[in-house]
């Protein structure tokens, strides 16, 4: 009986598995060809910029990210795949922007990059790249653990003038059509992300506004920590599938 | 004067009047609801006391900003190529229900089934976090879901 029990929880356990996939996997074949050519990619010319911004000496202090860090493929490979992560100089859980901002403040002695801004979409496309291909695997340990919670409660709850949640479209619907679209699993796989219908690459805190819009929510301001939460919890619930930031998405 | 937008009423009122009191309600107050009467899985009355349109109500289900009904639903819409399916399609729906029927599930269909994903077209309270611009304000009005209510009924 026992046994039984192991087989059938591992067998569901292999469905899940199985059946989580990147928004990647939602895209149409051009889509997914834009993205797999480094050339044609559009967020590569973020990449670019944020690269010459890594080795651009910058702030009071006249450092380069490159100054401290050296090369990139070495010292941020893997980053993106667990990041957010607790800060215990900042007390709270943060993500790559505001670690780059952190940075610049703190090191550089210079002014924190605006969100959405060209050079702060560039450096964190260029961080974010450095994983490419890695599996994400967000550590969620005891300081990270109300962060999550918070996640968790902002995806599952209703929201907004049409009254649903993230997890009703993402959870309980992926793959049927919204307006003529598949809907995603909203794994963060990607960001920031190129977006044919934004015309030009922006973050995760973009993309989660967008939804919130839709349901006719009030969005946060961008400094909120709630898109942080988010981020963590959808992190989190991404683990194992691969990065490919810069993505390419409808 | 019967009161404004009373369900109980309007059978002693005239059209005019009512469309006068409607006026006068939408003028006054976009937020006040009209109340009405569920009567089994159906509210019976209309919400305006006058029966809908039907070709306005098309309308509004098939414009994306509006009724947005087509966001999740499909339906006998040929112009109208990127429709969802997440939901039954509209096809036949003036048979599978009443025109009562019909309207309770769009004033808000979570009376019936609270895990639904509808909208609560006809709803202002009970709701998280509505953006701004839309707080205290039902999707659609009440002559709007007549409106749509109308069209619905007509599509055997």
């Amino acid at each position: 009986m026992i046994r039984f029990f192991v087989v059938a929880l591992l067998a569901f356990a292999a469905v899940a598995t199985a059946q989580k996939k990147s928004g990647y996997e939602f895209s149409s074949r051009e889509t997914q060809a834009m993205q797999d050519d480094d050339a044609a990619n559009p967020g590569f010319l973020w990449v670019q910029q944020g690269e010459t911004l890594w080795n651009r000496r910058d702030g009071a202090a006249g450092k380069s990210c490159a100054d401290c860090h050296g090369e990139a493929n070495n010292s941020v490979r893997g980053v993106a795949a667990r990041y957010p992560v607790f800060a215990p100089e900042a007390g709270a859980v943060i993500d790559i922007e505001q670690r780059i901002n952190r940075c610049r403040t703190e090191h550089q002695q210079a002014k924190p990059l605006a969100y959405e801004s060209d050079d702060l979409l560039a450096l964190t496309s260029f961080v974010g790249k450095q994983s490419r291909a890695m599996s994400i695997d967000v550590a969620i340990d005891a300081r990270a653990r109300s962060t999550f919670e918070r996640g968790k409660t902002l995806f599952e709850q209703r929201q907004g003038q049409i009254n649903l949640s993230c997890s009703q479209c993402h959870d309980d619907n992926w793959g049927k059509q919204l307006a003529g679209s598949p809907i995603p699993q909203a794994h963060p796989t990607g960001y920031p992300a190129y977006r044919l219908e934004w015309q030009t690459l922006g973050s995760l805190r973009r993309r989660l506004r967008n939804c919130l819009i839709g349901m006719r929510a009030e969005a946060p301001p961008y400094e909120s920590a709630d898109y942080v939460a988010l981020e963590l919890f959808l992190m989190a619930r991404a683990k194992g599938l691969a990065i490919d930031t810069p993505s390419v998405r409808r | 004067m019967p009161r404004l937008g009373s369900a109980r009423s309007p059978v002693k009122c005239s059209a005019k009047a009512l469309v006068l009191a409607a006026a006068l309600v939408s003028s006054a107050n976009a937020q006040e609801l009209r109340p009405y009467q569920i009567v089994g899985d159906a509210i019976p009355q209309s919400l305006t006391g006058a029966k809908g349109d039907a070709a306005r109500g098309r309308a509004i289900v098939v414009n994306r900003q509006v009724g947005l009904c087509l966001l999740c639903h499909s339906g006998p819409f040929p112009e109208d190529r990127l429709q969802g399916n997440l939901s039954p399609d509209l096809t036949g729906t003036g048979a599978r229900w009443t025109e009562g029927q019909l309207r309770l599930r769009m004033v808000d269909a979570s009376k019936l089934n609270p895990a639904t994903i509808m909208p609560p077209y006809y709803r202002t309270r009970d709701l998280t976090n509505v953006a701004a611009g839309f707080r205290n304000k039902p999707i659609l009005d009440a002559a709007q879901i007549e409106d749509v209510v109308a069209f619905l009924t007509s599509l055997k």
